[in-house]
């Protein structure tokens, strides 16, 4: 992706991989730089259509989801609160919303009819910057879900892959309501230590 | 009860509750500083999750993005209040990430909502819906302006959506209400004129419906003459009603609705 542009705004440590500052090109892009906005895209493009296609699975509709969410965030770039959280949580967590609102709209037409698939997709490979820096990442996520108990990491990645509320996840898996929103918060939070996150 | 919401932080941070939950829960969040760190920090963690998913997206999203967005002002921040002046309501919430505040405070209903599901259906024949065709010219908008591009309002701005649908209805007394809804936008704004007041002690709000759920998108401002942006996700409702609930709004409709609009696709 030639239009990959790394903005040369403070010095990386060893091993933290340049990348924009997506605070300053969301700050921007709330104030209608188009430019910053299009930098944002191409800094987190593979992230927001990835999660996408997770959920919907669907390339096209995945795609459509995509679109939204960057709709949003566009619109909504002025309202992002450095001090709520990263940049990175705030796009994500749209993205995931708009996902899961697809899946679950068209489910009130058609149920999902198919099961659910419990395998874990292999992560495209290609060469693009973003997706080098984030197989490092990706690496260290993997690694902290194992720090999770089976069940755990089960019940999470049912609602936040799957898009299935906490009590459908409990359907699934034959727990009593109640047990499938405690291993979803317990695994969060298991992963957040782990990773070092959220403060 | 109050532990049972507490421990909906998780759910919450991967949208793994219903829109009654949810609702609930985002009540809660607004006067809970602890759940709302909680939650800020579980969507940390759960936005880790997307790093094991990353895919290309195909090569046109991008000039699909980038040409969408050039034609879509952002919303302003939101800034504290300097003083109310005129019926102009500002902007509603973003539909994104960061939890709205509920405005909502009044106890719930639990038959309400599949008795408005089922009177918003029946009614939905009766209730007058005009699917107008917008007046307003195609928005030109340029990128090389560097003139002041006008300022469109809430309203303007769904208005000139290429996608409006106007839903307009006159009550008995000569009121009127007036919805515009723009699916692309994920916007919808209530436009009344003369409307009465409401009941003593009662406020007028606005639900959108999403399946067999009534979600609140906010309460009507006093006077006869507002324009209402509704809270939520329009794109995706499948109607629209107002009830009169008591001061402070309710959780669930409470009393049978004044109006209800079906959507239909556009």
């Amino acid at each position: 992706m030639e239009h990959l542009r790394p903005v040369a705004t403070g010095v990386p440590d060893e091993g933290t991989p340049v990348a924009p500052d997506l605070a300053d090109l969301l700050r921007s892009a709330g104030r209608g730089d188009q430019q910053a906005f299009a930098q944002l895209y191409d800094a987190t493009c593979s992230r927001v259509v990835g999660l996408a296609v997770r959920v919907v699975r669907d390339p096209a509709q995945a795609e459509e989801v995509a679109q939204e969410a960057f709709l949003e965030i566009w619109r909504t770039a002025s309202r992002y609160d450095p001090d709520r959280g990263s940049p990175l949580s705030w796009l994500m967590t749209i993205t995931h919303r708009k996902a899961v609102d697809r899946v679950r709209s068209a489910e009130a037409s058609t149920r999902r009819d198919q099961g659910y698939h419990h395998q874990n997709q292999p992560v495209p490979h290609d060469a693009t910057a973003e997706a080098a820096h984030a197989s490092l990442e990706a690496h260290r996520v993997r690694h902290a879900l194992q720090s999770l108990t089976a069940v755990q990491r089960e019940a999470l990645e049912l609602a936040y892959f799957g898009g299935y509320t906490h009590t459908e996840v409990a359907s699934l898996l034959d727990l009593p309501v109640g047990t499938a929103k405690t291993r979803i918060r317990d695994g969060l939070i298991r992963l957040r230590d782990t990773m070092g996150v959220g403060s | 009860m109050s532990d049972d919401i507490h421990a909906l932080s998780g759910a919450y941070a991967v949208d793994a509750l219903d829109d009654i939950e949810r609702a609930q829960f985002e009540r809660h969040l607004a006067g809970c500083e602890t759940c709302r760190e909680e939650v800020a920090s579980l969507q940390e963690a759960s936005a880790l999750l997307a790093e094991t998913t990353m895919t290309p997206p195909g090569a046109d999203l991008r000039d699909r993005v980038l040409a969408q967005i050039a034609t879509v002002r952002p919303l302003p921040p939101v800034v504290p209040p300097v003083a109310p002046v005129g019926t102009h309501a500002p902007d509603g919430p973003g539909t994104g990430g960061t939890p709205a505040p509920a405005t909502a405070t009044a106890p719930t209903s639990a038959s309400g909502t599949r008795r408005l599901r089922t009177l918003l259906v029946a009614a939905a024949a009766v209730v007058a819906v005009g699917v107008g065709g917008t007046v307003v010219a195609q928005q030109p908008w340029s990128d090389d302006d560097t003139s002041q591009a006008p300022r469109l309002s809430a309203v303007e701005r769904i208005q000139q959506a290429a996608d409006v649908q106007t839903f307009r209805h006159r009550f008995p007394d000569g009121a009127e209400a007036v919805l515009y809804r723009s699916a692309s936008l994920n916007e919808a704004v209530v436009v009344t004129h003369d409307m009465g007041p409401a009941p003593e002690g009662k406020v007028f709000q606005t639900w959108l419906q999403h399946d067999d759920t009534m979600v609140s998108a906010g309460l009507m401002p006093e006077g006869p003459d507002n324009v209402v942006p509704l809270r939520g996700d329009p794109a995706t409702a499948d109607g629209f009603g107002i009830t009169v609930e008591p001061a402070g709004g309710s959780v669930i409709p409470s009393q049978d609705p004044l109006l209800v609009v079906e959507f239909t696709d556009a």
